[in-house]
């Protein structure tokens, strides 16, 4: 699990880019913020991957598959 | 949500932005300056008497239309969320001196792009330094920099910034003694009251809805070669030319300028240190005034900061003007920079 809650932009970028460096097929995600869900779901789209987004209590998990 | 929306929605809301920001000047505001975000609070700042130079003293109701704009959409959009904590003190430094470097070059990164759209090419040198000290500060967030994480705080925290615009609203209306109005100098070149306001909320709104941030789209670019932000900058450039050209308003050169200097390397300098500022907090000062808006605590100290250092700008004799760079103001862009780094050195993280 990727922790990017309460992080400023871009880290919670970053950290998901670090972590895809490993060349795992999936990952998933903890934000608390709709701007960090937006521009991971960005990044992630761009490099390949699929997305799902679960919203519960203002935090989001996403599941990020190759 | 698709990506391609997304995009659309920025371009969109960037060329709204780009001829209200125009259309302002027609009303009444300095030339090249429909909005600066540094020039305005370091007017409002004035307007309070908390710095004495009197030609640039005015509540701009701007600034207050911003955050009072993205206050309300973030609310109706359920995006409001009161967080804060995360290095409130260090935040407040990187504001003060962004705000130092912006009156060094006299202007925001959101007047940089207004200068280029008005045919000031002073504003290359600005343009070239802000992407500098982007540069500068990617190196340091790829190393692991991090002011930390925010946490939820009260919810009287997220409405303290949005509740001080609507008195500072009342003070610009009522006029009272105690606040101050230029006379003479660019604080007294202004739109009419409610066109200002009207124009910082429906700009403030948009903003928030597109998440703007000029600092953000060469951030990205070099960090991700992510094109989203830089699009919603190409496109208040676009739109404020056109504006510009149909109007009259384009006079390309670098010699008498409106509210700007030829100093190449200070323009240079200026817009490096805004640009590791903004890097190392987190966005511009203008998407530091929406966040506020939407209730992060965290951005209000950062506002507070910005505000600080141009009341040291002006009393202390830092800030620049159309003759040139004081050598007081060189000094204090050398400190920055010095600050800048150790603060982030010292936050890098494994």
């Amino acid at each position: 699990m990727i922790d990017v809650r309460g992080l400023s932009c871009p880290e919670p970028v970053i950290m998901v880019q670090k972590a895809m460096a490993s060349g795992d097929s999936q990952y998933t995600v903890q934000s608390d913020s709709k701007t960090a869900v937006e521009n991971i779901t960005r990044f992630v789209v761009a490099q390949g991957y699929t997305i799902v987004s679960k919203e519960e209590n203002s935090e989001y998990i996403l599941t990020i598959t190759k | 949500m698709s990506v391609v929306s997304e995009k659309q929605r920025i371009i969109i809301a960037g060329l709204i932005i780009g001829a209200i920001a125009s259309f302002l000047v027609l009303a009444g505001n300095p030339q090249n300056m429909g909005f600066c975000i540094a020039c305005f609070i370091r007017d409002s700042v004035g307007g309070l008497g908390l710095h004495r130079a009197a030609p640039v003293q005015y509540i701009r109701p701007e600034i207050i239309g911003l955050v009072l704009g993205a206050f309300l959409l973030s609310w109706f959009r359920g995006e409001r969320s009161a967080k804060g904590g995360s290095a409130p003190a260090t935040r407040f430094t990187l504001g003060f001196f962004t705000m130092i470097g912006c009156l060094i070059f006299l202007g925001c990164p959101f007047r940089m792009i207004l200068r280029l759209a008005g045919g000031d090419w002073n504003a290359i040198m600005g343009l070239l330094g802000f992407t500098g000290g982007i540069a500068v500060g990617t190196v340091f967030l790829k190393r692991g920099y991090s002011l930390g994480r925010t946490y939820i705080v009260s919810k009287m925290d997220s409405y303290i910034m949005p509740v001080a615009q609507v008195i500072l609203l009342g003070l610009v209306v009522a006029a009272p003694a105690f606040i101050f109005f230029t006379e003479k100098g660019p604080g007294a070149i202004h739109a009419p009251l409610w066109i200002s306001l009207a124009a910082g909320l429906v700009v403030g709104g948009l903003a928030q809805y597109s998440r703007l941030c000029m600092v953000g789209g060469i951030r990205d670019i070099i960090l991700f070669k992510e094109t989203k932000l830089i699009l919603g900058f190409i496109a208040i450039l676009v739109a404020a030319f056109l504006v510009n050209i149909s109007v009259g308003n384009f006079h390309p050169g670098f010699v008498k300028q409106p509210i700007a200097h030829t100093d190449g390397l200070w323009n240079f300098l200026g817009m490096a240190l805004a640009g590791l500022c903004c890097t190392l907090m987190g966005g511009c000062p203008l998407r530091q005034l929406i966040l506020s808006g939407e209730g992060n605590s965290d951005s209000m100290i950062t506002v507070v900061g910005l505000a600080a250092g141009a009341a040291f700008a002006h009393n202390f004799g830092l800030a620049a003007s159309g003759t040139g760079v004081p050598v007081a103001g060189q000094i204090a862009v050398g400190v920055g920079f010095v600050i800048a780094l150790v603060i982030a050195v010292k936050n890098m993280r494994k």
